[in-house]
């Protein structure tokens, strides 16, 4: 199912290039997102994954066109070919639902409270099809309620979003994001707020969305294991930049920047019958404010060289559509996805955010 | 093994139900929420106990109940061989040096007007066990220094720490009292990953050093396979079933406990692709009108594909007790039988 870059000779459904958001507040500019690349082909799903300030959320909202009017977006977005970055937003939106869509975290706050759910469906397609009469428009609407798993759809068509559960109210969110065929949708944490046994349902629903539309997908979230099983290729990101990128095997099995490594090493796995200690990531994520320059996982890093701090590490070509910003990959390889080998295991976390970290024992001896 | 020892802390039939007032300005009581519905549990000294379930099942209420910070409405907790149910602030004040709690979210439970001293430092002057300046400040710098804090920040305010370093001052303080018991409620599902593995080595570490007993109350069932020796589910207001933790994981019996270790994504594309889910169906019943027999008969998978008709009105009539699989191991449905999930 993985399509790579050079196997689809067409151009990608979506292409997001130089991607910058900056947010003016009264500590300074927030540098929110610091550069973003990637492509969308049809048929594929891409997972973002990263820690809360990550800078995750704001890149797509960006893509959408859903930031407040004071953040500063620089680069390229493109859809089709079609550049989205500087639409008006009667032109944005002829393609937000038709061409890419998305689903949001909360159902609870996504969904206007005070129309029925049908109506709002219903919206979604007569914005798209001024031409569709309120009948076939309501038919509809059951129909994608019955898709996605909402019993005795015909009837519910009539409900308030508060007779819903969470579960129930973010299939109807789904429903919405399907309901004019998109091309692209984009889902920010789209389970995070339910319950597990309930977001094994909604993943179900969300492979049926996929199957059913036929879109691409770009899916956001915190959670290495959603990503493990929906994704075709992962893009990992840290402090407003992608870290690394490649295919979800390559993520999973061959990480090559020390903070993949480290995120993987520090989730506690459900199937492992034997007490292995898990190695942390010392230090808490880097203020985006003011950002020093060199590779801003630096502090952090147990691999850390005096080098790191001069220059901030691009993306390079570590293997067959895999890349990662770091100068250290060699030494990352010598691990073979074992984070313990790199990671220590100490509980301290002794350093406040708003100081410098002392030197780690690699940079003495690099001295 | 658990058997011949003498439990810390032995919670037998507990019941916390909240009163639903009606509308109307007399407001009576129409109705209640049965958080808490009848929970048996027993901790042994040294041992982590996990208590897992979904949101809204009465896992963090049954950790208020058992610190009396929320009374409970009946049942017992025999803490040290005296039941705490019932009594008053006053009476609790000396139970309260060896059982603490750690709270979820390290942004609310800590002061963000006093300092880290003092916040650390509060609990020992409220009962009165330092003699002197220089003991209270020698204490709470060993305090600051057994959660991996830097004892030179404690003149500083919660708002200059992170989240998972907050969540160690959180630590601090409940250990100050020198507590036996320490229950724990949701410590590490505020924070990120990263940050989360130090957190719980830490607790790891200090349950080895101070010979702690932890109730630890969690969603995530990642974490309580790694931090428990015991496991015990919970389903509306209720233990479903409870075994040491690798038979629970290995061998679940109960058709609720199968599907929620079935419906947790594994962070590794190869085994995660190639599961076969167990997908239930539907969500959580209200609390405060749970179906009648079984409470989980109305999304388990097994009540809708394989019994039949007469095993099914067993299931809506009579409510299935918690009854032995195996040591350690009990399980409360009627038709139980193990299955590997994992």
């Amino acid at each position: 199912m993985t399509i790579t870059n050079d196997a689809d000779p067409r151009t990608p459904l979506l292409s997001v290039q130089d991607l910058n958001v900056r947010f003016p507040t009264e500590d300074g500019l927030v540098h929110a997102v610091r550069g973003v690349d990637y492509e969308l082909h049809s048929g594929e799903v891409l997972g973002i994954v990263g820690e809360s300030g990550s800078g995750k959320s704001v890149t797509s909202l960006a893509v959408m066109g859903l930031l407040p009017g004071s953040a500063r977006v620089t680069g390229s977005v493109k859809y089709r070919g079609q550049e989205l970055l500087g639409l008006s937003d009667r032109a944005m939106s002829r393609v937000r639902g038709k061409g890419v869509s998305m689903i949001f975290q909360d159902p609870m706050t996504s969904l206007d409270p005070v129309y029925r759910v049908g109506f709002q469906i219903e919206e979604t397609l007569r914005v798209h099809d001024p031409k569709l009469s309120s009948k076939a428009a309501e038919a509809r609407a059951a129909d994608l309620l019955a898709l996605v798993g909402i019993p005795n759809a015909a009837e519910r068509v009539r409900s308030y979003p508060h007779e819903f559960s969470g579960g129930m109210r973010q299939r109807v969110v789904i429903a919405i994001a399907m309901a004019n065929q998109p091309d692209v949708i984009i889902a920010d944490e789209p389970t995070t707020a339910l319950d597990v046994t309930v977001q094994a349902q909604i993943l179900e629903v969300l492979q049926t969305a996929l199957s059913e539309t036929g879109a691409a997908m770009v899916m956001i979230t915190h959670d290495l294991g959603v990503v493990a099983g929906i994704a075709d290729r992962v893009l990992v990101m840290y402090a407003g930049r992608p870290v690394e990128v490649g295919g979800v095997e390559d993520i999973y099995y061959e990480p090559r920047m020390p903070y993949t490594l480290g995120l993987l090493g520090s989730l506690p796995r459900l199937d492992a019958s034997t007490k292995q200690r898990l190695t942390p990531i010392k230090g808490s994520p880097p203020s985006v404010v003011n950002m020093p320059p060199g590779c801003p996982f630096a502090p952090r890093c147990p691999l850390h060289v005096a080098e790191c701090d001069a220059v901030e590490p691009e993306l390079v070509e570590v293997g067959h559509g895999h890349a990662a910003a770091c100068i250290r990959i060699d030494e990352v390889r010598k691990a073979e996805g074992d984070a313990a080998t790199v990671f220590e295991d100490s509980s301290d976390d002794a350093t406040l955010t708003t100081e410098p970290a002392p030197a780690t024992p690699q940079e003495e001896t690099a001295r | 093994m658990t058997a011949t020892r003498e439990p810390i802390l032995s919670v037998r039939g507990l019941e916390k139900h909240f009163p639903i007032k009606g509308g109307g300005l007399i407001k009576r009581t129409v109705g209640a929420v049965r958080a808490v519905d009848g929970l048996d549990l027993d901790l042994y000294p040294g041992e982590v106990l996990g208590l897992v379930g979904e949101s809204g099942c009465g896992k963090s209420t049954t950790g208020r109940a058992i610190l009396n910070l929320q009374p409970a409405t009946g049942g017992s907790v025999v803490f040290q061989g005296r039941d705490i149910v019932g009594l008053g602030r006053k009476e609790m004040r000396p139970l309260r040096r060896d059982i603490q709690i750690v709270f979820q979210d390290p942004y609310a439970s800590l002061n963000p007007r006093l300092p880290v001293f003092d916040i650390v430092a509060e609990p020992l002057i409220i009962h009165g066990l330092t003699k002197d300046e220089a003991e209270l400040r020698e204490r709470v710098r060993t305090l600051v220094e057994t959660v991996g804090l830097n004892p030179e920040h404690t003149n500083r305010y919660p708002a200059e720490f992170s989240g998972g370093q907050r969540q160690r001052i959180g630590i601090a303080r409940a250990l100050a009292l020198e507590p036996k018991v320490l229950v724990l409620d949701e410590p590490v599902s505020a924070l990120d990953v990263s940050i989360q593995a130090g957190v719980i080595n830490l607790l790891e570490d200090l349950k080895e050093r101070l010979g702690l007993s932890y109730l630890f109350i969690a969603h995530d069932l990642s974490v309580v396979r790694h931090i428990s020796d015991r496991v015990a589910v919970m389903y509306l207001g209720k233990i479903i079933e409870v075994a040491p933790r690798d038979v629970l994981f290995e061998a679940p019996t109960h058709p609720y406990t199968q599907a929620l270790l079935s419906a947790i994504p594994l962070p590794d594309p190869r085994l995660e692709r190639s599961r076969q889910r167990i997908i239930i169906t539907g969500d959580v019943p209200s609390p405060a009108n749970p179906p009648s027999g079984c409470r989980f008969r109305t999304r388990c998978q097994k009540f809708a594909n394989q019994l039949d008709d007469t095993q099914r009105e067993k299931c809506m009539t009579v409510e299935p007790p918690l009854e032995s699989r195996g040591t350690d191991h009990q399980s409360a449905c009627h038709y139980a039988e193990a299955l590997k999930v994992l």
